[in-house]
Order: structure tokens, then C-alpha cells, then sequence
């Protein structure tokens, strides 16, 4: 489903990823860990098509398509969605008034019909309910006076609601209380299904307790230093991602 | 081009032929004024960008064209059906004008007039031969005729218009419309949009007073209206302006606020090559509140002025302002808001804001706050902002699957809508949000955003 090769990029002129080669299949699920500025939430950004890194080798291809190439509402209606880290505050557009902006887009994309006000209000209600989201939140204005968890849950409500095939956690997981946590990680577990891909960047093994990887990946300095299953996440919660900049040292 | 004497001349010509067409009234007090205003015209003369009120717009444009004042009413092919498209397909009552002349047969008074409870609406112009006594108290008595050269002219071409009538103790659950409209191609126009409403005490009302054109003519639309609301009434007054694109609007209104009385405005300008509002209100009672919201759009190379004034004369009041722009293609605003807390206004809560979002390179905003405070117990804020569309915002929502341009037009109405929203009536927060974004498509199609 999507094959990263070779990926660089950088902002500015300072780069940032340094080469990521990463082949995820339909039905996987891979989690990306690293310690602070190591170029997770690059990557994802990237995958989302965020205008502000450039890519300056290598390529993506998603479905086959260069995706790269594609704008990043291109890259929404095909499908991929990203969960950021830290979601955007909306003042004066309503939650649902533009989920139903984004659900129509990418219906037509898919050839679907549009969904009318009546159709479109049961699904929502129908999802807010199976990420355990507050009815009232539907409508406010997007994330703006959410609390931090509030927030992340609004994002994973979008993703129950747009069904993507191919979705970016970008630590979705961090500065959630524990019972945010388990709300999220079971928002992601109900989305799992053999037809879709997840990739889960994040800094703490603790989302892994719940949401059980294929496989997980080390992010050091702009490259995937060591890849393993679920059992190298406690390996890295247990012994630190010294351990690992050490291996590679070791290697090298 | 002709010179400033010339522009002058024009007028006090045109004044005489007026004077001759008004039968038998030589001798009564209106005409008085009149004459008094058109004196005072002639003192003032047109303002320049020399005078610190006008620095940021020159009325030059304005002042040199050669419009002919609309002395008497026609229709000028003016619908019933083009009224209902202006009254949103809204049954409220309506007072319409053409060109500044009431227009019995498209206005829809009945269910007001027959209500039995003392409300008079209708023509100014009848209003002054049934009604003189308030006319005497009222009219041309707030919106001075010796402030400047507009309101100045506007009374001394006084002949007809729009007056209401409030009495004390009423309250109207649907609005009135006070329907404007500019139509007739064969010269080029001025008319003199005139308005008096008078609220008495305890009573709630909403108007909605509009300014459209039917067609893309180059006129001259000289607004003035006055607004007495007396002890605790509640006024709602939204005011919108689509003038054509080629047409000169000027609006001096002025708002006289009794104790413990509430005036919301909320102002939204569109259109026109060149708009310059003036509002004033005075807080004449203590406790009185006033909030002034307003909005406008603008492209090409439109150029829209808003001058607010609120006058805190009595102590214990509050005012908050919030005026927001959206300027495209090579389009100017001008934003100036005093506020005057005078010497014995204490504990006065003044609040103003005023935010600009710019859409192209080339437009440009001159923003100003003049606070002249002379009371020391008093709370008064003031801020200014002009910036772009958020890049995060407009790249969250593109992840999310909306396009560029819908991204764009839903960050762009979510910036209006805080002022659009403050309005009552539904199908007007409709239309204004319609209107936005074909404005929006306009101005994106001609590459100006």
C-alpha cells in the first residue's frame, strides 16, 4: 500500500530525514519510535503533504501513485489521513459543518454520493458514540477551547467518520491521561481491518500496550536504525534509546 | 475635472431649482433649515485629505462628478418582485424607497398600521405635515447639518424619506426593513437616503436598513439617518450595504441613547467604488449600552472608510466595537474609532476591536483608535489587528480533504461569521454568507486573491 525509498527531506536547508526506506502492507499495523528530534512527526508531515519541508530525494508511492506528487487534499480524498500532534484551532467553523465539507470531497473522490444534512447527522452521532466523543463538542468550532485530550479524541472521531484506508498517527498518544489513552487506542483498534494500514508514530511504548503493532521501528536521526515486532517497543521502554544509538555505533 | 468652487456651485445651483419646485412651503420651519443647511455647504465645502477626519480618503471622485439630485419619486422600473428578492422572501414589514423617494406601492405597512397600538410608519415627507411635532423635536437635530458637507447637504435637499415611530411599552418580534434602492440609468443621480426613528421608552425593536442597486450605475448615495431610542428600550439596527460597484456611498448616522437603553449595530458593507460611514452614538443616559459591530469586503479597487464615534456623556455606560475587514485586489480600508469619555462619564467600560484579514498583496488598511478620555475612573481597550489566512489552519483542513479555495472560503466566512452571526434575522446571516463567497469567487476569478 505505501512504499517510502530512500526518502530525504528537510526544512530550510537542514535535513531532517536521511534516507527512510519503509514498506507497509493493507491490514498492518507499524509503530514509529524515537526520541525527540529524530524526525517522526517529519515524516508524518511529510506523508501529509505539508508544504513547508521539501523533499529533496527518494519517493513515495501509495497505491502505486507517486504520492509526492499529489496536493494534500489529493492525498486526503485517496484516502490518507494524518492525526496531528497538536490539532488546529478553528474559531468560527463548526466541527460537523466541516467534517461534512470533508466527507462529501471525499465521497465524490470515491464516486459515492454526497451525503445529505439528515444522513450526515445519524453517522456522525452514530461515530461520536463509538469514540465515546461528547455529543456537544459536534458543535463548536473545531478544536478550539477543546482540552488537550478533547483534542486528540476530535481526531480520531474525524478518522471514524472519513475512513481512511492509510492512517498517520502522529503521537496521538502523548500528554493523555490514562483513560483518554484507552478511549483513543480502542478508537484505533475498532478502526483495525484487513483493508487498512496504520503507521503510529510515537514517543511512549504505553500506546503499544494497547493497540498491538506488526511491527515497530526505531527513528534515529533521519533513519530506521533497527526494526523489530512489538517485543523491541518494551525493549526500548526497558533499556532507552541509548541502547540502540550504541548498537548501531557497535554495527557501523 | 471641475475645481472646488465649481463643485460647490453645483450644488447651490441645483438648490435654487429645488427651492423654486417646493409650492407654498417657503414660509414653513423645514424649509428654515434648508436654507440654513445649504449656507453651511457653502461655508464648509467639500472635505480634503487635509482635514484630519478625512486623511485617509479623498472624496475628489465624489465631489467633481456633476450629480443631479432626484427631486421627484419615480419607480424606475423597480419591481415588486425585484422587492421581494430584497426582502430576503421575508413577509416583515417594508419601507422602500427609490432614489431616496418613498414608494407607497412597494412598501408593506398594513400589518403595523392597523396594529392599533400608536406605531407610525412610512414617508418622512407625509410625516411632515401629520406628524410635525416630533419631526421639530427630532429631525436634524442629532445628525447635525453643521457637522459636515454630506449631512449638511442631505438637509438641505430634505424632502422625503423614511420615519418610524416606536411608542413607549411596544415590542415587535419581526423587524422592519428599511429598503433603500438606487435604479435609473438616464443621468448621473444623487439622492439623499433619509431615516428618523424614534423609540420610545421601554420597547424592543429591529431594523434591518439595506442599500442595493439594481443596476451597475455610477450615483451618488448620500445617507443620513438618526436614531433616538428613550429610557431602557432595546434597538437592534443592522445595516447593509451592496451599492453598485461603481457608485459613491456616503452614511452619516447618529444614534442618541436615553438611560438604561441598548443599541446593537451591526453594520455590513459590500459594495461600492467609494464608502464612507460615519456612526455616531451618544450615550446620554447612565447605563446605557452600545455595541457597534461591522464588517466589511472589499476588491478591485474599492475604497471603504468606517468612522465610529461613541460619545460617553453619562457615567456608568458600555460600549464594544467590532469591526472586522476582508480586502482583496488593490482595495483600501480605513478603519478610525474615537471614543470620548467626557468629564463626568465615570466608571465608562469602552471596548473596541478591530480586525482585518488582507487577501492580496496590493490592498492596503490604515487602522486608527483616537481615544479622548477626560474622566479618571474609567476602563477603555483598544486593539488593532491586520494579518493573512492561517497557514495551519488552511493546511489542517486540506488534510482533511477541502481544497485549497473551499479551505480558503471556509477560514475567510468562519473570520465574517463572528460578525454576520451577531445578526437576528436568519435569512440575512444567509444572504450576507451567500453574498460573501460569490465576492469571494469574484474576486479569486479576476486574480486578485
Amino acid at each position: 500500500m505505501l512504499e517510502i525509498i530512500n526518502l530525504h527531506a528537510g526544512v530550510q536547508g537542514n535535513e531532517i530525514l536521511k534516507g527512510i526506506d519503509l514498506k507497509v502492507d493493507v491490514g498492518e499495523v507499524h509503530a514509529i519510535m524515537g526520541p525527540n528530534g529524530s524526525g517522526k512527526s517529519t515524516l508524518a508531515q511529510v506523508l501529509a503533504g505539508r508544504d513547508s519541508y521539501v523533499v529533496t530525494e527518494g519517493k513515495v508511492l501509495y497505491e502505486g501513485k507517486d504520492l509526492l506528487a499529489m496536493a494534500p487534499e489529493d492525498r486526503a480524498r485517496e484516502g490518507v489521513f494524518m492525526a496531528f500532534q497538536y490539532p488546529v484551532e478553528i474559531p468560527g467553523v463548526s466541527n460537523t459543518y466541516f467534517l461534512k465539507a470533508a466527507l462529501n470531497a471525499i465521497r465524490k473522490r470515491r464516486g459515492l454520493e454526497e451525503l445529505d444534512a439528515i444522513e450526515f447527522l445519524s453517522l456522525v452521532k452514530a461515530k461520536a458514540k463509538f469514540v465515546e466523543m461528547d455529543e456537544s463538542l459536534l458543535h463548536r468550532p473545531v478544536n478550539h477551547g477543546f482540552s488537550g485530550g478533547e483534542k486528540k479524541r476530535n481526531e480520531i472521531f474525524q478518522m471514524a467518520v472519513l475512513e481512511p484506508k492509510l492512517a498517520i498517527l502522529d503521537e496521538t498518544d502523548s500528554g493523555l491521561d490514562i483513560d483518554a489513552l484507552r478511549i483513543v487506542a480502542d478508537g484505533i483498534n475498532k478502526l483495525r481491518s484487513k483493508d487498512k494500514a496504520i503507521i503510529a508514530v510515537t514517543h511512549y511504548q504505553r500506546l503499544l500496550n494497547y493497540v498491538i503493532p506488526d511491527y515497530v521501528h526505531v527513528l534515529i536521526d533521519g533513519r530506521i536504525v533497527k526494526s523489530g515486532d512489538k517485543d523491541l517497543a518494551l525493549e526500548l521502554e526497558e533499556r532507552g534509546y541509548d541502547w540502540v544509538r550504541e548498537s548501531i555505533e557497535v554495527t557501523d | 475635472m471641475i475645481k472646488a468652487a465649481n463643485q460647490i456651485d453645483w450644488y447651490l445651483s441645483n438648490f435654487e431649482i429645488f427651492q423654486k419646485s417646493l409650492n407654498g412651503e417657503a414660509g414653513s420651519r423645514i424649509h428654515a433649515i434648508r436654507k440654513a443647511a445649504i449656507a453651511r455647504f457653502a461655508e464648509l465645502g467639500f472635505p480634503t485629505t487635509r482635514d484630519e477626519d478625512w486623511k485617509y480618503t479623498d472624496v475628489a471622485p465624489v465631489t467633481r462628478v456633476q450629480f443631479e439630485p432626484v427631486l421627484n419619486y419615480a419607480l424606475n422600473g423597480v419591481s415588486t418582485r425585484d422587492v421581494e428578492r430584497l426582502t430576503f422572501g421575508q413577509k416583515w414589514a417594508r419601507l422602500v424607497c427609490v432614489n431616496g423617494h418613498f414608494s407607497k406601492e412597494l412598501s408593506s405597512t398594513s400589518s403595523l398600521r392597523r396594529s392599533g397600538r400608536g406605531i407610525w410608519i412610512g414617508s418622512l415627507a407625509e410625516a411632515m405635515k401629520s406628524a410635525s411635532g416630533m419631526l421639530e423635536q427630532h429631525l436634524t437635530q442629532h445628525a447635525r447639518y453643521d457637522e459636515n458637507a454630506f449631512s449638511a447637504l442631505s438637509a438641505a435637499f430634505l424632502l422625503d424619506g423614511i420615519f418610524v415611530f416606536i411608542p413607549e411599552k411596544t415590542i415587535l418580534k419581526e423587524p422592519i426593513q428599511l429598503l433603500f434602492i438606487s435604479a435609473g440609468a438616464e443621468a448621473k443621480f444623487v439622492s439623499f437616503p433619509r431615516t428618523l426613528i424614534v423609540v420610545g421608552n421601554n420597547s424592543q425593536v429591529s431594523l434591518i436598513e439595506t442599500h442595493v442597486a439594481l443596476e451597475d450605475n455610477v450615483y451618488f448615495s448620500n445617507a443620513v439617518s438618526e436614531v433616538v431610542i428613550g429610557e431602557n428600550s432595546v434597538v437592534e439596527y443592522d445595516v447593509v450595504e451592496d451599492e453598485s460597484e461603481r457608485s459613491f456611498h456616503i452614511g452619516n448616522t447618529h444614534v442618541h441613547q436615553e438611560r438604561s437603553s441598548t443599541y446593537t449595530s451591526n453594520a455590513v458593507s459590500y459594495s461600492g467604488a467609494l464608502v464612507r460611514n460615519n456612526v455616531t452614538a451618544v450615550l446620554d443616559g447612565e447605563g446605557a449600552e452600545c455595541t457597534l459591530n461591522g464588517l466589511y469586503v472589499v476588491a478591485d479597487e474599492q475604497h471603504v472608510d468606517n468612522h465610529t464615534t461613541i460619545d460617553h456623556a453619562k457615567p456608568h455606560c458600555n460600549s464594544h466595537e467590532l469591526y472586522k475587514g476582508i480586502l482583496a485586489g488593490k482595495s483600501k480600508g480605513v478603519f478610525n474609532g474615537k471614543i470620548l469619555v467626557r468629564k463626568d462619564a465615570q466608571k465608562t467600560d469602552a471596548k473596541q476591536t478591530n480586525k482585518n484579514l488582507v487577501l492580496s498583496d496590493n490592498a492596503t488598511m490604515d487602522t486608527k483608535p483616537q481615544l479622548e478620555i477626560f474622566a479618571n475612573d474609567v476602563k477603555c481597550t483598544h486593539g488593532a489587528t491586520i494579518g493573512q489566512l492561517d497557514e495551519e489552519a488552511t493546511f489542517y483542513l486540506r488534510t482533511r480533504g477541502l481544497g485549497l479555495e473551499t479551505a480558503h472560503d471556509v477560514l475567510t466566512n468562519a473570520f465574517a461569521s463572528d460578525v454576520i452571526n451577531r445578526i437576528q434575522a436568519p435569512s440575512l446571516r444567509d444572504w450576507l454568507n451567500v453574498n460573501l463567497l460569490i465576492r469571494l469567487q469574484r474576486a479569486r476569478e479576476k486574480k486578485e486573491m
